[in-house]
Protein backbone atom coordinates (compact mmCIF):
# COMPACT_ATOMS: atom_id res chain seq x y z
CA UNK A 1 0.00 0.00 0.00
CA UNK A 2 2.62 2.81 1.12
CA UNK A 3 4.49 1.37 -2.17
CA UNK A 4 1.54 2.01 -4.53
CA UNK A 5 1.15 5.23 -2.71
CA UNK A 6 5.19 6.04 -3.40
CA UNK A 7 4.44 5.16 -6.92
CA UNK A 8 1.64 7.29 -7.12
CA UNK A 9 3.43 10.29 -5.88
CA UNK A 10 6.44 10.04 -7.59
CA UNK A 11 4.28 9.70 -10.84
CA UNK A 12 2.35 13.07 -9.57
CA UNK A 13 5.26 15.01 -9.46
CA UNK A 14 7.19 13.47 -12.60
CA UNK A 15 3.97 14.80 -14.23
CA UNK A 16 4.13 18.29 -12.84
CA UNK A 17 7.68 18.24 -14.07
CA UNK A 18 6.83 17.97 -17.26
CA UNK A 19 3.74 20.07 -17.19
CA UNK A 20 5.85 22.36 -15.09
CA UNK A 21 3.93 25.34 -16.03
CA UNK A 22 0.75 26.38 -14.03
CA UNK A 23 -1.44 28.92 -15.34
CA UNK A 24 -4.97 30.40 -14.95
CA UNK A 25 -7.59 30.65 -17.85
CA UNK A 26 -10.29 32.68 -16.61
CA UNK A 27 -9.60 31.87 -13.11
CA UNK A 28 -8.92 27.50 -13.02
CA UNK A 29 -5.70 26.48 -12.31
CA UNK A 30 -4.27 24.30 -15.52
CA UNK A 31 -0.62 22.52 -15.79
CA UNK A 32 0.73 23.15 -19.41
CA UNK A 33 3.81 22.07 -20.90
CA UNK A 34 6.66 24.59 -21.18
CA UNK A 35 7.54 25.98 -24.39
CA UNK A 36 3.96 26.90 -25.44
CA UNK A 37 2.79 30.25 -26.43
CA UNK A 38 -0.10 31.39 -24.77
CA UNK A 39 -2.48 30.39 -27.80
CA UNK A 40 -1.10 26.55 -27.71
CA UNK A 41 -1.74 26.16 -23.78
CA UNK A 42 -5.55 27.55 -24.14
CA UNK A 43 -5.38 24.87 -26.71
CA UNK A 44 -3.77 22.36 -24.58
CA UNK A 45 -6.42 23.37 -22.08
CA UNK A 46 -9.31 22.71 -24.16
CA UNK A 47 -10.00 25.81 -25.11
CA UNK A 48 -10.87 26.23 -29.12
CA UNK A 49 -10.90 29.60 -31.07
CA UNK A 50 -13.04 30.20 -33.87
CA UNK A 51 -12.51 33.95 -33.09
CA UNK A 52 -9.43 36.04 -31.96
CA UNK A 53 -6.74 33.74 -33.97
CA UNK A 54 -5.54 34.39 -37.36
CA UNK A 55 -2.64 33.84 -38.89
CA UNK A 56 -0.24 32.46 -36.20
CA UNK A 57 2.77 34.40 -36.77
CA UNK A 58 2.41 37.27 -34.84
CA UNK A 59 1.46 39.52 -37.93
CA UNK A 60 -2.17 39.66 -38.21
CA UNK A 61 -2.95 41.46 -34.64
CA UNK A 62 -6.28 38.57 -33.94
CA UNK A 63 -4.85 37.62 -31.25
CA UNK A 64 -3.48 40.51 -28.73
CA UNK A 65 -4.44 39.70 -25.23
CA UNK A 66 -3.60 40.64 -21.85
CA UNK A 67 -2.82 38.32 -18.82
CA UNK A 68 -1.34 39.31 -15.27
CA UNK A 69 1.38 37.97 -13.49
CA UNK A 70 1.54 36.27 -9.44
CA UNK A 71 2.54 38.93 -7.23
CA UNK A 72 2.57 42.34 -9.93
CA UNK A 73 0.06 44.97 -9.96
CA UNK A 74 0.00 45.68 -13.51
CA UNK A 75 -1.75 44.20 -16.19
CA UNK A 76 0.91 43.21 -19.17
CA UNK A 77 0.21 42.67 -23.26
CA UNK A 78 0.82 40.33 -25.83
CA UNK A 79 -0.06 38.71 -29.08
CA UNK A 80 -1.13 35.37 -27.71
CA UNK A 81 0.28 33.63 -30.79
CA UNK A 82 4.12 35.08 -29.92
CA UNK A 83 3.95 35.25 -25.97
CA UNK A 84 5.24 31.58 -24.19
CA UNK A 85 3.35 31.11 -21.18
CA UNK A 86 5.28 31.76 -18.00
CA UNK A 87 4.28 30.44 -14.32
CA UNK A 88 2.05 31.94 -12.52
CA UNK A 89 -0.18 33.74 -15.62
CA UNK A 90 -3.30 34.25 -15.46
CA UNK A 91 -4.95 34.93 -19.02
CA UNK A 92 -8.16 35.49 -21.04
CA UNK A 93 -8.83 35.56 -24.62
CA UNK A 94 -9.94 38.95 -26.58
CA UNK A 95 -11.81 37.80 -29.03
CA UNK A 96 -12.32 41.05 -30.64
CA UNK A 97 -11.64 44.53 -30.23
CA UNK A 98 -14.76 47.12 -30.81
CA UNK A 99 -13.18 49.72 -32.24
CA UNK A 100 -15.74 50.99 -35.58
CA UNK A 101 -13.18 52.62 -38.25
CA UNK A 102 -14.77 56.00 -39.85
CA UNK A 103 -15.44 55.30 -43.40
CA UNK A 104 -13.65 57.74 -45.96
CA UNK A 105 -12.85 58.38 -49.51
CA UNK A 106 -9.17 58.27 -49.47
CA UNK A 107 -9.08 59.89 -53.36
CA UNK A 108 -11.62 62.77 -51.45
CA UNK A 109 -9.16 63.40 -48.91
CA UNK A 110 -6.11 65.73 -48.54
CA UNK A 111 -3.38 65.21 -46.51
CA UNK A 112 -4.21 68.66 -44.61
CA UNK A 113 -3.28 69.69 -40.85
CA UNK A 114 -6.65 69.07 -39.35
CA UNK A 115 -7.75 66.12 -41.42
CA UNK A 116 -7.36 63.50 -38.72
CA UNK A 117 -8.74 65.69 -36.23
CA UNK A 118 -12.08 65.99 -38.43
CA UNK A 119 -12.07 62.48 -38.67
CA UNK A 120 -11.66 61.07 -35.37
CA UNK A 121 -12.27 63.93 -33.22
CA UNK A 122 -12.07 62.33 -30.22
CA UNK A 123 -7.94 62.76 -30.62
CA UNK A 124 -8.07 65.98 -28.90
CA UNK A 125 -8.81 64.05 -25.74
CA UNK A 126 -5.53 62.52 -25.35
CA UNK A 127 -4.41 63.91 -21.87
CA UNK A 128 -0.59 62.30 -22.69
CA UNK A 129 -1.08 59.61 -19.98
CA UNK A 130 0.91 57.05 -22.13
CA UNK A 131 -1.49 54.11 -21.25
CA UNK A 132 -1.87 53.42 -25.47
CA UNK A 133 1.67 52.34 -25.37
CA UNK A 134 2.21 50.47 -22.74
CA UNK A 135 -0.55 48.10 -24.07
CA UNK A 136 1.40 47.92 -27.37
CA UNK A 137 2.93 44.47 -27.99
CA UNK A 138 4.27 45.73 -30.71
CA UNK A 139 6.48 48.71 -28.61
CA UNK A 140 5.19 51.15 -30.92
CA UNK A 141 5.71 55.15 -29.24
CA UNK A 142 1.45 55.00 -29.83
CA UNK A 143 0.62 57.95 -27.60
CA UNK A 144 3.66 59.85 -29.74
CA UNK A 145 2.26 58.74 -33.03
CA UNK A 146 -0.87 60.02 -31.28
CA UNK A 147 0.88 63.89 -30.51
CA UNK A 148 1.70 63.72 -33.89
CA UNK A 149 -1.84 63.36 -35.26
CA UNK A 150 -3.26 66.21 -32.89
CA UNK A 151 -0.46 68.51 -34.62
CA UNK A 152 -0.88 67.22 -38.35
CA UNK A 153 2.14 65.73 -38.94
CA UNK A 154 1.09 63.18 -41.36
CA UNK A 155 4.13 61.68 -41.89
CA UNK A 156 5.41 61.16 -38.14
CA UNK A 157 2.07 59.55 -37.54
CA UNK A 158 2.93 56.68 -40.40
CA UNK A 159 5.97 56.47 -39.72
CA UNK A 160 5.83 56.11 -35.96
CA UNK A 161 3.02 53.60 -36.41
CA UNK A 162 4.69 51.64 -39.34
CA UNK A 163 4.91 48.45 -37.48
CA UNK A 164 1.44 48.32 -36.00
CA UNK A 165 -0.64 44.81 -36.36
CA UNK A 166 -3.82 46.57 -35.49
CA UNK A 167 -4.53 44.24 -32.47
CA UNK A 168 -7.07 47.53 -30.76
CA UNK A 169 -5.00 47.22 -27.51
CA UNK A 170 -4.21 50.66 -27.38
CA UNK A 171 -7.85 51.55 -28.17
CA UNK A 172 -9.34 49.11 -25.02
CA UNK A 173 -6.92 50.56 -22.77
CA UNK A 174 -7.41 54.17 -23.77
CA UNK A 175 -9.17 56.68 -21.22
CA UNK A 176 -10.17 59.21 -23.51
CA UNK A 177 -11.33 56.75 -26.36
CA UNK A 178 -9.24 57.02 -28.93
CA UNK A 179 -9.31 54.70 -32.08
CA UNK A 180 -5.58 54.48 -32.41
CA UNK A 181 -4.98 52.31 -35.07
CA UNK A 182 -7.75 53.26 -37.17
CA UNK A 183 -6.22 56.74 -37.10
CA UNK A 184 -2.32 55.53 -37.90
CA UNK A 185 -4.09 53.66 -40.69
CA UNK A 186 -5.51 56.56 -42.15
CA UNK A 187 -2.02 58.82 -41.51
CA UNK A 188 -0.40 56.09 -43.64
CA UNK A 189 -2.77 55.76 -46.17
CA UNK A 190 -2.61 59.29 -46.47
CA UNK A 191 1.20 59.32 -46.50
CA UNK A 192 1.57 56.77 -49.44
CA UNK A 193 -1.13 58.71 -51.43
CA UNK A 194 -0.52 62.22 -51.23
CA UNK A 195 3.17 62.44 -49.70
CA UNK A 196 5.82 59.93 -50.34
CA UNK A 197 8.11 60.48 -52.82
CA UNK A 198 7.38 58.53 -56.26
CA UNK A 199 9.02 55.91 -57.15
CA UNK A 200 10.49 57.19 -59.93
CA UNK A 201 12.56 54.00 -61.33
CA UNK A 202 9.30 51.73 -61.27
CA UNK A 203 7.55 54.01 -62.67
CA UNK A 204 10.27 54.18 -65.71
CA UNK A 205 10.42 50.35 -65.65
CA UNK A 206 6.93 49.86 -65.70
CA UNK A 207 6.76 52.21 -68.61
CA UNK A 208 10.03 49.90 -70.54
CA UNK A 209 7.82 46.78 -70.08
CA UNK A 210 5.07 48.27 -71.57
CA UNK A 211 6.99 49.41 -74.31
CA UNK A 212 7.99 45.89 -74.93
CA UNK A 213 11.35 46.02 -73.96
CA UNK A 214 11.64 42.37 -72.21
CA UNK A 215 9.29 40.88 -74.43
CA UNK A 216 11.96 39.28 -76.60
CA UNK A 217 13.44 37.84 -73.95
CA UNK A 218 10.69 36.66 -72.11
CA UNK A 219 9.78 34.86 -75.40
CA UNK A 220 12.90 33.16 -75.38
CA UNK A 221 12.97 31.88 -71.88
CA UNK A 222 9.27 30.32 -72.43
CA UNK A 223 10.42 28.48 -75.27
CA UNK A 224 13.54 27.01 -73.50
CA UNK A 225 13.54 23.19 -72.68
CA UNK A 226 13.82 22.27 -69.19
CA UNK A 227 17.53 21.24 -69.44
CA UNK A 228 18.95 24.65 -71.35
CA UNK A 229 16.47 26.27 -68.28
CA UNK A 230 18.64 24.35 -65.81
CA UNK A 231 21.81 25.22 -67.44
CA UNK A 232 20.96 28.56 -67.44
CA UNK A 233 19.53 29.09 -63.66
CA UNK A 234 23.24 26.84 -62.51
CA UNK A 235 25.39 29.89 -64.11
CA UNK A 236 22.98 33.03 -63.05
CA UNK A 237 24.96 35.74 -62.00
CA UNK A 238 23.33 36.54 -58.25
CA UNK A 239 26.40 39.45 -56.85
CA UNK A 240 29.47 40.20 -57.29
CA UNK A 241 31.65 38.23 -55.68
CA UNK A 242 29.37 35.80 -54.24
CA UNK A 243 29.88 31.86 -54.61
CA UNK A 244 27.33 29.63 -56.18
CA UNK B 1 22.28 82.14 -27.36
CA UNK B 2 20.62 78.53 -27.48
CA UNK B 3 17.44 78.08 -25.69
CA UNK B 4 15.26 74.63 -25.41
CA UNK B 5 12.09 75.73 -27.51
CA UNK B 6 8.92 73.89 -27.11
CA UNK B 7 6.65 74.98 -30.21
CA UNK B 8 2.94 73.68 -29.21
CA UNK B 9 1.09 71.89 -31.86
CA UNK B 10 -1.01 75.28 -32.83
CA UNK B 11 2.40 76.46 -34.50
CA UNK B 12 3.38 73.08 -36.15
CA UNK B 13 -0.10 73.18 -37.54
CA UNK B 14 -2.64 76.42 -38.49
CA UNK B 15 0.09 79.22 -37.16
CA UNK B 16 3.13 77.51 -38.58
CA UNK B 17 3.74 81.54 -39.49
CA UNK B 18 3.80 82.43 -35.68
CA UNK B 19 6.70 79.43 -35.77
CA UNK B 20 8.27 80.59 -38.77
CA UNK B 21 8.85 84.35 -37.65
CA UNK B 22 9.76 83.29 -34.28
CA UNK B 23 12.44 81.44 -35.30
CA UNK B 24 13.76 84.10 -38.42
CA UNK B 25 13.23 86.94 -35.51
CA UNK B 26 15.04 85.41 -32.75
CA UNK B 27 17.69 84.24 -34.94
CA UNK B 28 18.23 87.77 -36.42
CA UNK B 29 19.00 88.67 -32.16
CA UNK B 30 21.27 85.57 -32.01
CA UNK B 31 19.17 83.33 -29.90
CA UNK B 32 18.67 79.37 -31.27
CA UNK B 33 15.64 78.26 -30.39
CA UNK B 34 15.65 74.71 -30.39
CA UNK B 35 13.19 72.26 -30.83
CA UNK B 36 12.53 69.41 -27.84
CA UNK B 37 13.35 66.11 -29.99
CA UNK B 38 9.72 64.82 -28.41
CA UNK B 39 7.52 66.91 -26.83
CA UNK B 40 3.28 66.51 -26.44
CA UNK B 41 0.37 69.14 -26.24
CA UNK B 42 0.64 71.13 -23.76
CA UNK B 43 -2.35 69.97 -22.02
CA UNK B 44 -4.68 73.01 -23.25
CA UNK B 45 -8.04 73.31 -22.34
CA UNK B 46 -7.41 72.56 -18.50
CA UNK B 47 -10.00 71.24 -16.28
CA UNK B 48 -11.60 73.58 -14.16
CA UNK B 49 -12.72 70.43 -11.81
CA UNK B 50 -10.33 70.70 -8.19
CA UNK B 51 -9.71 66.75 -9.12
CA UNK B 52 -7.58 67.41 -12.53
CA UNK B 53 -4.08 65.51 -11.64
CA UNK B 54 -4.47 63.78 -15.08
CA UNK B 55 -4.76 67.32 -17.25
CA UNK B 56 -1.26 67.71 -15.43
CA UNK B 57 0.46 64.79 -16.97
CA UNK B 58 0.49 66.34 -20.60
CA UNK B 59 2.19 69.41 -19.05
CA UNK B 60 4.43 67.67 -16.21
CA UNK B 61 5.80 65.20 -19.06
CA UNK B 62 7.20 68.17 -21.57
CA UNK B 63 9.19 69.56 -18.20
CA UNK B 64 10.08 65.76 -17.88
CA UNK B 65 11.21 65.93 -21.74
CA UNK B 66 12.90 69.41 -21.11
CA UNK B 67 14.86 67.84 -17.78
CA UNK B 68 15.56 64.67 -19.57
CA UNK B 69 17.74 67.27 -22.45
CA UNK B 70 19.71 68.51 -19.53
CA UNK B 71 17.73 72.40 -19.70
CA UNK B 72 16.42 74.25 -16.57
CA UNK B 73 14.67 76.63 -19.08
CA UNK B 74 11.69 75.98 -21.75
CA UNK B 75 10.77 78.68 -23.59
CA UNK B 76 7.51 79.40 -25.84
CA UNK B 77 5.75 81.39 -27.89
CA UNK B 78 2.24 80.49 -27.53
CA UNK B 79 0.48 82.51 -25.16
CA UNK B 80 -1.38 78.94 -24.51
CA UNK B 81 1.23 76.89 -23.97
CA UNK B 82 3.22 79.44 -22.25
CA UNK B 83 0.24 79.55 -19.60
CA UNK B 84 -0.17 75.91 -19.67
CA UNK B 85 3.26 74.62 -18.99
CA UNK B 86 3.88 77.39 -16.32
CA UNK B 87 0.78 77.04 -14.17
CA UNK B 88 1.85 73.24 -14.16
CA UNK B 89 5.19 74.01 -13.19
CA UNK B 90 4.81 76.16 -10.59
CA UNK B 91 1.43 73.94 -9.46
CA UNK B 92 3.76 70.92 -8.74
CA UNK B 93 6.25 72.78 -6.97
CA UNK B 94 3.75 74.24 -5.01
CA UNK B 95 2.16 70.77 -3.90
CA UNK B 96 5.15 68.10 -4.01
CA UNK B 97 2.26 65.73 -2.81
CA UNK B 98 1.03 66.35 -6.09
CA UNK B 99 3.92 65.46 -7.96
CA UNK B 100 4.63 62.77 -6.14
CA UNK B 101 1.33 60.71 -7.33
CA UNK B 102 2.19 62.06 -10.94
CA UNK B 103 5.31 60.65 -10.56
CA UNK B 104 4.03 57.38 -9.39
CA UNK B 105 1.81 57.44 -12.69
CA UNK B 106 4.33 58.41 -14.53
CA UNK B 107 6.27 55.38 -13.75
CA UNK B 108 7.74 54.83 -17.31
CA UNK B 109 9.57 58.42 -17.11
CA UNK B 110 12.07 59.24 -15.17
CA UNK B 111 11.16 61.70 -12.11
CA UNK B 112 10.18 65.33 -12.51
CA UNK B 113 12.26 66.73 -10.10
CA UNK B 114 11.04 70.39 -10.22
CA UNK B 115 13.45 73.37 -11.36
CA UNK B 116 12.10 74.17 -15.19
CA UNK B 117 12.04 77.19 -15.30
CA UNK B 118 9.01 78.31 -18.24
CA UNK B 119 9.07 81.01 -20.12
CA UNK B 120 7.69 83.07 -22.80
CA UNK B 121 9.23 85.08 -25.77
CA UNK B 122 8.41 88.28 -24.47
CA UNK B 123 10.13 87.48 -21.27
CA UNK B 124 13.02 86.28 -22.95
CA UNK B 125 12.87 89.91 -25.09
CA UNK B 126 12.49 92.02 -22.01
CA UNK B 127 14.87 90.76 -19.56
CA UNK B 128 17.75 88.92 -21.38
CA UNK B 129 17.80 90.38 -25.31
CA UNK B 130 16.71 93.71 -24.37
CA UNK B 131 14.77 95.60 -25.96
CA UNK B 132 17.35 98.11 -26.75
CA UNK B 133 19.31 95.33 -28.85
CA UNK B 134 15.92 94.80 -30.35
CA UNK B 135 15.87 98.60 -31.58
CA UNK B 136 19.38 97.92 -32.45
CA UNK B 137 18.52 95.03 -35.03
CA UNK B 138 15.75 96.81 -36.81
CA UNK B 139 16.52 97.50 -40.77
CA UNK B 140 13.39 98.84 -41.68
CA UNK B 141 12.15 100.69 -38.98
CA UNK B 142 8.28 100.60 -39.09
CA UNK B 143 7.76 104.38 -38.51
CA UNK B 144 4.33 106.02 -38.31
CA UNK B 145 2.92 102.54 -38.32
CA UNK B 146 0.41 102.41 -35.35
CA UNK B 147 -0.04 99.02 -34.00
CA UNK B 148 -2.57 98.18 -30.93
CA UNK B 149 -0.91 95.20 -28.79
CA UNK B 150 -3.38 92.42 -27.71
CA UNK B 151 -2.57 90.72 -24.66
CA UNK B 152 -5.61 88.61 -23.48
CA UNK B 153 -5.98 86.36 -20.65
CA UNK B 154 -2.84 84.34 -21.10
CA UNK B 155 0.07 86.56 -20.91
CA UNK B 156 -1.19 87.97 -17.97
CA UNK B 157 -3.35 85.47 -15.53
CA UNK B 158 -3.77 84.20 -13.56
CA UNK B 159 -1.26 86.07 -10.85
CA UNK B 160 2.27 84.27 -10.80
CA UNK B 161 1.74 83.19 -14.43
CA UNK B 162 1.37 86.66 -15.84
CA UNK B 163 4.44 88.04 -17.22
CA UNK B 164 3.17 91.35 -17.15
CA UNK B 165 1.06 93.98 -14.74
CA UNK B 166 -2.60 92.05 -15.54
CA UNK B 167 -4.24 95.60 -15.14
CA UNK B 168 -1.29 98.00 -17.02
CA UNK B 169 0.39 95.57 -19.09
CA UNK B 170 3.50 97.31 -21.13
CA UNK B 171 5.65 94.83 -22.42
CA UNK B 172 4.29 94.31 -26.12
CA UNK B 173 4.13 98.23 -26.11
CA UNK B 174 8.01 98.39 -24.97
CA UNK B 175 8.43 96.31 -28.44
CA UNK B 176 6.01 97.51 -30.87
CA UNK B 177 8.72 101.00 -30.01
CA UNK B 178 11.90 99.29 -29.81
CA UNK B 179 10.32 98.42 -33.97
CA UNK B 180 9.99 101.94 -34.58
CA UNK B 181 6.22 101.29 -34.48
CA UNK B 182 3.48 103.26 -32.85
CA UNK B 183 1.53 101.60 -29.85
CA UNK B 184 -1.80 102.50 -29.42
CA UNK B 185 -3.66 101.32 -26.52
CA UNK B 186 -6.85 100.21 -25.74
CA UNK B 187 -8.84 99.26 -22.65
CA UNK B 188 -9.84 95.79 -24.34
CA UNK B 189 -6.34 94.98 -24.93
CA UNK B 190 -6.23 92.41 -21.66
CA UNK B 191 -9.87 90.83 -22.63
CA UNK B 192 -10.95 87.35 -23.38
CA UNK B 193 -11.37 86.92 -26.82
CA UNK B 194 -14.24 84.37 -26.20
CA UNK B 195 -11.51 81.18 -26.38
CA UNK B 196 -13.11 77.83 -27.42
CA UNK B 197 -16.71 79.83 -27.07
CA UNK B 198 -15.65 79.67 -31.16
CA UNK B 199 -16.42 76.32 -31.47
CA UNK B 200 -20.07 75.81 -30.35
CA UNK B 201 -21.11 80.01 -30.25
CA UNK B 202 -19.06 81.44 -32.84
CA UNK B 203 -21.86 84.86 -32.88
CA UNK B 204 -21.09 85.10 -29.05
CA UNK B 205 -16.94 85.39 -30.24
CA UNK B 206 -17.36 87.88 -33.49
CA UNK B 207 -19.53 89.93 -31.54
CA UNK B 208 -16.48 89.97 -28.98
CA UNK B 209 -13.99 90.46 -31.64
CA UNK B 210 -16.02 93.32 -33.09
CA UNK B 211 -15.55 94.71 -29.87
CA UNK B 212 -11.67 94.44 -29.57
CA UNK B 213 -10.91 95.20 -32.66
CA UNK B 214 -13.59 98.27 -33.09
CA UNK B 215 -12.21 99.81 -30.41
CA UNK B 216 -8.31 99.53 -31.21
CA UNK B 217 -9.17 100.95 -34.82
CA UNK B 218 -11.25 104.33 -33.30
CA UNK B 219 -8.13 104.94 -31.47
CA UNK B 220 -5.77 104.89 -34.66
CA UNK B 221 -4.96 101.33 -34.46
CA UNK B 222 -4.02 100.25 -38.44
CA UNK B 223 -3.23 96.44 -37.00
CA UNK B 224 -3.26 94.59 -33.97
CA UNK B 225 -0.47 91.96 -32.21
CA UNK B 226 -1.32 88.63 -30.35
CA UNK B 227 1.15 86.00 -28.75
CA UNK B 228 -1.79 83.53 -29.15
CA UNK B 229 -3.23 81.53 -32.32
CA UNK B 230 -6.49 81.01 -30.39
CA UNK B 231 -6.52 84.88 -30.26
CA UNK B 232 -5.58 84.97 -33.51
CA UNK B 233 -7.78 82.79 -34.96
CA UNK B 234 -11.06 84.37 -32.86
CA UNK B 235 -9.51 87.96 -33.97
CA UNK B 236 -8.60 87.74 -37.39
CA UNK B 237 -10.94 84.96 -38.75
CA UNK B 238 -13.79 85.72 -37.34
CA UNK B 239 -13.44 89.07 -39.17
CA UNK B 240 -15.62 87.28 -41.69
CA UNK B 241 -18.83 87.05 -39.89
CA UNK B 242 -18.39 90.22 -37.83
CA UNK B 243 -18.71 91.54 -41.72
CA UNK B 244 -21.88 89.41 -42.28
CA UNK B 245 -23.04 91.03 -38.92
CA UNK B 246 -21.73 94.57 -39.44
CA UNK B 247 -21.13 95.81 -43.13
CA UNK B 248 -19.52 98.53 -42.30
CA UNK B 249 -16.86 97.00 -40.46
CA UNK B 250 -13.51 97.43 -41.95
CA UNK B 251 -11.02 94.79 -41.90
CA UNK B 252 -7.93 94.93 -39.40
CA UNK B 253 -4.71 93.06 -39.97
CA UNK B 254 -3.78 90.81 -37.32
CA UNK B 255 -0.26 89.96 -36.94
CA UNK B 256 1.51 88.00 -34.16
CA UNK B 257 4.45 90.02 -32.40
CA UNK B 258 7.31 87.90 -33.73
CA UNK B 259 5.97 88.77 -37.67
CA UNK B 260 6.28 92.13 -36.71
CA UNK B 261 9.80 91.70 -35.28
CA UNK B 262 10.80 89.80 -38.79
CA UNK B 263 9.38 92.85 -41.07
CA UNK B 264 11.50 95.28 -39.22
CA UNK B 265 14.19 92.90 -38.91
CA UNK B 266 13.94 93.05 -42.98
CA UNK B 267 13.18 89.50 -42.53
CA UNK B 268 9.94 89.32 -45.25
CA UNK B 269 10.17 85.83 -46.38
CA UNK B 270 9.21 85.20 -42.94
CA UNK B 271 5.87 87.28 -43.02
CA UNK B 272 3.84 85.09 -45.58
CA UNK B 273 0.10 85.37 -46.44
CA UNK B 274 -1.13 81.91 -45.00
CA UNK B 275 -1.65 82.05 -41.69
CA UNK B 276 -4.14 85.22 -42.04
CA UNK B 277 -8.00 85.75 -43.27
CA UNK B 278 -7.28 89.12 -43.73
CA UNK B 279 -3.95 88.91 -46.00
CA UNK B 280 -1.36 91.99 -43.89
CA UNK B 281 0.94 92.78 -47.12
CA UNK B 282 -1.29 94.77 -49.10
CA UNK B 283 -2.03 97.17 -46.86
CA UNK B 284 2.03 96.90 -45.47
CA UNK B 285 3.23 97.43 -49.20
CA UNK B 286 0.71 100.38 -49.05
CA UNK B 287 2.80 101.74 -46.07
CA UNK B 288 6.01 101.17 -48.14
CA UNK B 289 7.07 98.91 -45.32
CA UNK B 290 6.99 95.73 -47.42
CA UNK B 291 8.62 95.81 -50.78
CA UNK B 292 5.83 94.23 -53.79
Amino acid sequence: MADREAVEQEERTSLAEELGVRIYIMGKEYRVPAGLTIMKAMEYAGYKFIRGAGCRAGFCGACGTVYRKEGEYKLRFAVACQKLVEDGMFLVQLPFAPAPRVSYDLEKLRPTENVLLKLYPELARCVACNTCTKACPQEIPVMDYIQAALRGDIKRVAELSFDCIQCGLCSMRCPADIKHYHVAQLARRLYGRYLAPKAEHLAQRVAEIEAGRFDEELDRLTRMGKEELSKLYEARQIEEGVGV
Amino acid sequence: MRIAYYPGCSLKALAANFDRSARAAMGALGVELVELERWNCCGTVSSLTTDDLMRQLAPVRNLIRAQEAGERRLVTACAMCYNTLKRAALRVEAHPEELAKINAFLDEEPDYRGGVRVLHLLELLRDEVGFEAVAKRVVRPLEGLRVAPYYGCLLLRPRGVGLDDPENPSILEELVRALGAEPVDSPLKGQCCGSYHTVAHKEVVARRAHKILSEAASRGAEALISSCPLCSFNLDNRQRLIRELDGSFAPLPVLYFTELMALAFGLEEALSPEGHYVDPRPFLEERQLLRR
